[in-house]
């Protein structure tokens, strides 16, 4: 099914653009709000954008692959992050991906058994002094021991059963 | 004993609501942005912003008050200012305090620094993670609009500032200046080859003053205070003022504090870090950022001669040297962001080389050669090193001593060889590393990394799963 931005988002689209001088610059946050309504950056997504903000596929193309947070391929609905650079590994962040990995039946670049958390490592979230640390979806989870990580993911995955 | 230091832009930090405009109003924000506005001719701000001292608090150093004067716009060029809010370097998360608890600190900042150079138009260009930070200042920019600070007549006068907010999508490259300006531009985040520098030549080609988070939410205390008399506040000259300190890793209390330029490394982690995590021995500290060589407690200043920038330290540890751009130079490292890693006696050096270089890895943007491929390649080496001799394990059979010096060898041929400063900032905390724990890489090179400070997990099994 073809992609296509929902009014109330396009018309977002539009103070975009003009909070620039060269419409090109919308890029970034326009994929963002694409990503939102989408999951993930689809190619539709992409020729959608491309005919939108008058650039090429291929301009577009080039900028989704550059920027880990746009997702190439479909993700499920809650994105876990887990820090893995330095201050956080000196802090047990091993021991948090361990534990969700176990717990979500994959490895981190995969999506658990039940399709609700896609876990994914990730490289410095500036929270070094709150290490260790998890970002799901928008949100940041800091100075996480597993008790607390374990009753954040039971609170995410209730929430999109509803 | 941190009782009597000053603090000013961690003031407003702990009210309730400090982050909303009538409970920043109420303890002074806006107020001296009015008064610049109104009463102060740009050239004079910009003098008190010289004479402050102030360094650039993103990383790199550079004297504020100089960046501002390589602006020279021609008649039908527009200025403009954008806010360097990427905070990404490793051990790094300062920025984010003020975005989150002082927003509007940052916003008159803006306001003022728009008026002393010349610019109508900001953009806060803000790493895609911090969601929160960026609905924090959209939030902040809302009410600073409407109480017409923001928009076409700040204070009343007519020069319109408009200030926006933009999301990047997770790349470290864009905390580099031209990688920023492309960025915001809608491209990849490629860093730019200089001269043209950005006060020339910017974003969308014009003049463009590029400044970190914590620089322009400093300009309304150097307003307020005067420049000379804030630059007093520090303990170095040619280096003003109070700034923010980050510590993380081993420490009891890690955290964001302010402090006067030109403390210690020791006090920073005793004084503020609360000292070490379980009370364990000190090995090893790198000091502004994963980018800035490491240093160690039982390292010591050797500057017998009298000229030598250090003589008053010679003999000291090089942790008990005063934090400041031109001294840790002189020490051989960087002050970077002041945001320091701190290691205890449980930590393999060679693993913790292995996590940075698989940042860099992660993070090389990959347009020039060297730095794409040597990242890489160090990181190949690393987890050789890492791996234990094995017959079978082909990583593990042809290691030797010699690959030690295969890193050095990389990183030397990295550095001077691209566009920015991307690769200096991956082969310098490398090269460091490696020399002042040379002989935790010839062991690892003769018999791997104990297996209980091995950080990977690439081999693991789940626990209960069918794979």
């Amino acid at each position: 099914m073809a992609f296509v931005l929902s009014a109330d988002r396009d018309r977002q689209v539009d103070e975009i653009i003009a909070r620039y001088p060269e419409r090109r610059a919308a890029l970034i946050p326009v994929l963002w709000l694409c990503q939102r309504q989408n999951g993930w950056i689809s190619e539709d997504v992409i020729g959608w954008v491309a005919n939108r903000l008058e650039l090429s596929t291929a301009q577009v193309q080039g900028v989704v692959t550059f920027y880990t947070m746009f997702h190439q391929h479909p993700v499920a609905k809650n994105v876990v992050w887990v820090c893995r650079t330095l201050s956080c590994d000196l802090r047990g962040a091993k021991v948090i991906q361990e534990h969700l990995e176990d717990r979500f039946g994959c490895h981190a670049g995969g999506t658990s058994q039940d399709g609700k958390f896609t876990l994914l490592k990730a490289e410095c979230l500036a929270a070094c002094g709150q290490a260790p640390m998890v970002q799901i979806n928008d949100d940041y989870f800091e100075n996480l021991d597993l008790e607390q990580l374990d009753r954040i993911i039971d609170e995410h995955a209730a929430k999109e059963a509803r | 004993m941190t009782e009597n230091i000053e603090k000013l832009l961690t003031t407003r930090y702990g009210l309730a609501d400090s982050w909303t405009l009538e409970v920043a109003e109420k303890h002074g924000a806006y107020k001296t942005a009015r008064r610049a506005l109104v009463a102060m001719q740009p050239d004079k701000i910009r003098e008190e912003v010289k004479k402050s001292n102030i360094r650039g608090r993103g990383g790199a150093g550079f004297p504020t008050g100089m960046k501002w004067g390589f602006l020279a716009p021609k008649d039908d060029e527009e200025v403009y200012l954008v806010i360097n809010a990427d905070e990404s370097e490793p051990g790094t998360f300062k920025d984010r305090t003020i975005m989150d608890l002082d927003p509007h600190r940052l916003i008159e900042g803006i306001l003022i620094t728009c008026w002393a150079i010349g610019a109508h138009k900001c953009w806060i260009y803000v790493r895609g993670e911090l969601q929160f930070s960026i609905d924090r200042l959209d939030a902040a920019l809302a009410e600073a609009r409407k109480a017409g600070y923001v928009g076409d007549r700040p204070f009343g006068m007519a020069y319109p500032i408009e200030i926006f907010t933009h999301s990047g999508a997770g790349a470290y490259i864009c905390g580099e200046e031209t990688g920023l300006l492309n960025s915001l531009e809608g491209k990849r985040g490629e860093p730019r080859l200089k001269p043209p520098f950005p006060a020339n030549k910017g974003a969308f080609g014009m003049p463009t003053i590029v400044n970190n988070v914590e620089t322009i939410a400093s300009v309304p205390d150097i307003i307020e205070l005067g420049g000379e008399k804030w630059s007093g506040l520090g303990r170095l000259p040619r280096d003003g003022g109070l700034r923010l300190y980050g510590i993380s890793g081993h420490v009891k209390t890690p955290g964001v504090y302010e402090a006067p330029v030109g403390i210690t490394m020791r006090e920073l982690i005793d004084v503020y870090g609360g000292g070490m995590l379980n009370d364990r021995p000190l090995k090893a500290v790198i000091p502004g950022g994963s980018s800035t060589p490491v240093l160690r407690p039982d390292r010591l200043v050797d500057a017998p001669k009298e000229d030598h920038p250090l003589h008053e330290w010679h003999g000291k540890s090089e942790i008990d040297v005063p934090m400041g751009v031109d001294t840790y130079r002189a020490l051989g490292t960087m002050l970077g962001t002041c945001c320091a890693i701190v290691m205890d006696d449980s930590v393999n050096m060679v693993e913790v080389t292995r996590n940075l270089m698989r940042f860099y890895k992660h993070e090389s943007c990959g347009q020039c050669t060297p730095c794409r491929e040597g990242s890489g390649w160090l990181v190949d080496v690393l987890d050789t090193l890492c791996t234990e001799p094995s017959p079978t394990d082909p990583r593990g059979k042809i290691k030797s001593e010699q690959d030690v010096e295969l890193l050095v060898d990389i990183a030397n041929n990295m550095m001077g060889n691209t566009i920015c400063a991307f690769a200096e900032g991956t082969a310098m905390p490398l090269l460091g590393l490696v020399q002042k724990f040379r002989d935790e890489f010839i062991e690892a090179a003769r018999g791997g990394v104990p297996e209980s400070t091995r950080h990977d997990d690439t081999t693991r099994s789940l626990v209960g799963s069918p794979s």
